[in-house]
């Protein structure tokens, strides 16, 4: 049968040489290297049931007066769009499930996306030859933050609805253009009008998760045409040679199984625990909000910064240059992910003077400038997310919510250098110890050399 | 006869054996190790349990409507059937497929030869022509017009250059101040302490300039510039309820309904905090928000409701390039 089916196949496409060198194509082993394994799985599941949400979604603002199940609903005004995601929740048979599947799946590819950054970040995977591959991997990672605001924004409950008037409010926070900008993607000023959410829509399932695959094979025709990274386990692995298991049979049913176990995963969480229960928000309407409104986690950050900047809008006579959002929503993500894209020339040009190629990975304390600074970024940001969040704080330990943002406006420029310090003095005396213990072996050796000889 | 008892013979022997066909005597590639019958055990009835599970899914759909925990049923089953299979060929990679190491050379890091033939044929191809420079510059040029032209048809988008709608607002003198149901607002209506949202008469309610917050102040406690003096009515005052940093709704009111120490009252945005002071013009004691919160002069008409006495004194709505440039005006 094999045989038939692989003779079938050569005959009529001359693969066989080419599918065994496929096949014995080699996977360095490392449980961190799957990190960037389970964002690819977390986005076939997003556009399985992405398909299938877009069959019942309608992205229509018309106004309309819902009479379904959901009795607390009954005989509210809403758009249509979120009518039919209500819809999708009550009405449709396993439609939640897809639902919540989805939304889980958007948290979790985003997720593993930012771990496996952080893998490739801290062990030097970016190094010669690899910038491009990191580069991509960067700009998907820009591609899922907006394609994540663009699907919660889509449904148009409250929370939508403030997450896009703030979205509105940092692009016509834009210097110069801001206004103008706004004007051209919500088709007027805010709210817009209903060819605002066709955009949307055909933004969320064509052109961005589009934008996602063609990077995304980008990334992975580098990573093959360059071979995977790997880590030095033991005299096998060189700069030249690299060990690991083959495509088959050692890797095909690993990466399956994972595959299936990530769709599981995703599926339970979709199942049995709520995510976005979109029908206790309520339609949204310009003059509503709610206390405690938090957005999905990945966006956390953006809120954290908007909130700490101190109020001033940078004005000359009457023009306003830079409006506050800018700061915050724009200006701030710019400069993290600024650089991250610089990061590698910046650490070839003034840290390590290395142009060489790599293929062999670092761990953390083999380069602790890098580790330090990496450290004090993440802390950074870190930091700014927990500051969007303190609001919740607030209310738990009855503390003073703006003694608390306070502290942090001054915190985020300290603490950072003081964890990048720490961070690099642990790296050198990892180094150090693990020094000592090549002398303290060397000696013991020669000692019992001696001994032997004497 | 006797062939039916061959096939029932070699029937019982291919269903019994364990069956490892003999491979010809050729060299293996892929390295042989003993077999682990009970690893194979574990991988055939997670399959199973699997398959059990995937099986549940569609019969737990048909019956949806006379199950409770539909969806949690729905994605337990469909969720556990990934797993387990999942699951099953993990224990197939780990254990049972022969795991092998391989060494594999990594590519080259460069071809200089094949660079240099490259470059040669780009350079070669060229060779005929004299103006190099102004002939790329003129071709370069050409693509760069014709992308010019090609995204020309973006700006139907939206009305990229036309400003005069951020400064609209449905507010002119006179019109009346109405409840979400449109119930004209009654300046007895309006108590302190309390917050009330209130649009503009047969207007679009969802347009930034439209809903208003109002509060009722102690009538000593206000301090007004003198061009916003006479805003107030009788203690009311009215403000955008679009908050100048991201454009969210104040939906929360501090207001000290005790504690003499506590902080005056103010308006605050769930959003970012932004907090604006209403007895000051809104002016902004805490939060990100660069601008005051714009106030809608009002007075109080023969039969006690209130009514806006013009509009805004600053331009709604979270702030761009030209928000201070002009005074907010009644669209037409």
């Amino acid at each position: 049968m094999i045989r038939k089916a692989v003779r079938f196949l050569d005959q009529r496409t001359g693969d066989a040489p080419l599918l065994r060198k496929t096949l014995r194509y080699v996977f360095p082993d490392h449980w961190s290297f799957l990190l960037g394994e389970v964002a690819l799985y977390a986005f076939a599941i997003l556009v399985m049931t992405g398909t299938y949400l877009a069959l019942f979604y309608s992205d229509s603002t018309k106004d309309v007066t819902y009479h379904g199940p959901y009795k607390p609903l009954q005989g509210q005004h809403m758009t249509e769009a979120y009518h039919s995601v209500v819809d999708i929740s009550f009405s449709v048979r396993a439609g939640l499930l897809i639902r919540q599947t989805h939304h889980w799946a958007a948290d979790v590819f985003v997720a593993a996306i930012f771990l496996h950054l952080l893998r490739v970040f801290f062990t030097g995977a970016y190094r010669k030859p690899r910038e491009l591959t990191y580069l991509l991997g960067l700009t998907i990672l820009i591609v899922s933050l907006l394609e994540g605001y663009l699907g919660y924004s889509l449904v148009d409950d409250l929370l939508s609805g403030m997450g896009l008037a703030i979205g509105y409010a940092v692009a016509i926070s834009i210097p110069f253009v801001g206004a103008n900008l706004g004007e051209l993607i919500w088709n007027g000023p805010f709210p817009g009008t209903d060819a605002f959410f066709s955009r949307m829509y055909i933004a969320h399932v064509f052109i961005f998760p589009s934008l996602i695959a063609v990077l995304l094979g980008g990334h992975l025709g580098l990573v093959a045409l360059k071979h995977h990274t790997q880590f030095k386990r033991g005299p096998r692995q060189t700069e030249r040679k690299l060990v690991g298991v083959p495509t088959f049979p050692g890797q095909t049913p690993r990466s399956l199984g994972l595959f299936l176990v990530v769709a599981g995963v995703l599926f339970l969480l979709g199942g049995l625990v709520q995510i976005n229960p979109i029908w206790l928000w309520g339609p949204y309407h310009t003059y509503l909000s709610t206390n405690g409104a938090q957005p999905d986690w990945y966006l956390g950050w953006l809120i954290g910064a908007l909130r700490l900047v101190p109020h001033f809008d940078v004005v000359i006579g009457n023009y306003t240059l830079v409006p506050n959002p800018f700061w915050g929503g724009a200006l701030f993500p710019m400069v993290v992910f600024g650089f991250l894209f610089m990061w590698p020339q910046i650490e070839r040009r003034f840290i390590s003077h290395d142009y060489g190629f790599h293929n062999l990975l670092e761990r953390p304390r083999d380069a602790p400038m890098r580790t330090a600074i990496g450290f004090g970024v993440f802390t950074w940001v870190t930091m700014i997310f927990i500051a969007g969040g303190v609001d919740r704080v607030t209310v738990l330990f009855d503390v003073d919510y703006a003694s608390i943002i306070w502290v942090f406006r001054f915190a985020i420029w300290i603490v950072p250098v003081i964890f990048g310090i720490i961070a690099h003095r642990v790296c050198v005396e990892l180094q150090r110890g693990e020094e000592m213990e090549r002398v303290r072996k060397r000696a013991e050796h020669r000692a019992k050399a001696m001994a032997e000889t004497s | 006869m006797s062939k039916v008892k061959n096939f029932l013979v070699s029937a019982a022997v291919l269903l019994a054996g364990r069956g490892r066909p003999k491979l010809p005597a050729q060299e293996r590639i892929v390295p042989d190790k003993p077999p682990r019958p009970g690893w194979e055990l574990v991988a055939i009835s997670l399959f199973g349990l699997g398959a059990l599970c995937a099986i549940a899914f569609p019969i737990v759909y048909g019956l949806a409507d006379h199950l409770p925990h539909e969806n949690q049923l729905l994605g337990a089953s469909v969720g556990l059937a990934f797993v387990l299979i999942g699951a099953g060929l993990v224990v197939t990679a780990q254990q049972l497929i022969v795991t092998e190491e391989l060494e594999e050379t990594y590519p080259e890091n460069e071809h200089p030869e094949e660079q240099e033939t490259l470059v040669q044929m780009v350079e070669e191809s060229g060779s005929r022509l004299t103006r190099k420079r102004l002939f790329m510059v003129s071709l370069g040029g050409a693509v760069g017009a014709l992308g010019l032209a090609l995204i020309t048809p973006a700006v139907s988008l939206g009305p990229v250059f036309r400003i005069s709608p951020f400064f609209g607002t449905p507010w002119r003198r006179g019109r009346r101040l109405v409840d979400e149901n449109g119930r004209p607002w009654k300046a007895s209506d309006i108590e302190e302490d309390d917050f009330y949202t209130a649009f503009p008469e047969n207007a679009n309610k969802e347009e930034l300039g439209s809903p208003l917050v109002l509060v009722r102040l102690p009538k000593n406690s206000f301090h007004l510039p003198p061009e916003l003096a006479h805003y107030p009515a009788d203690g009311i005052v009215a403000y955008s309820k679009i908050c100048t940093h991201a454009g969210c709704a104040i939906s929360l009111y501090r207001a000290p309904l005790f504690q003499p120490d506590e902080p005056k009252p103010a308006l605050v945005c769930p959003c970012h905090y932004s907090t604006f002071d209403p007895a000051a013009g809104g002016t902004v004691l805490f939060g990100p928000a660069g601008r005051n919160l714009p106030m809608l002069p009002l007075h109080i008409d023969g039969k006690g409701e209130l009514r806006a006495s013009g509009n805004f004194n600053e331009a709604v709505g979270p702030s761009w390039w030209g928000v201070r440039n002009r005074k907010p005006n009644p669209h037409s």
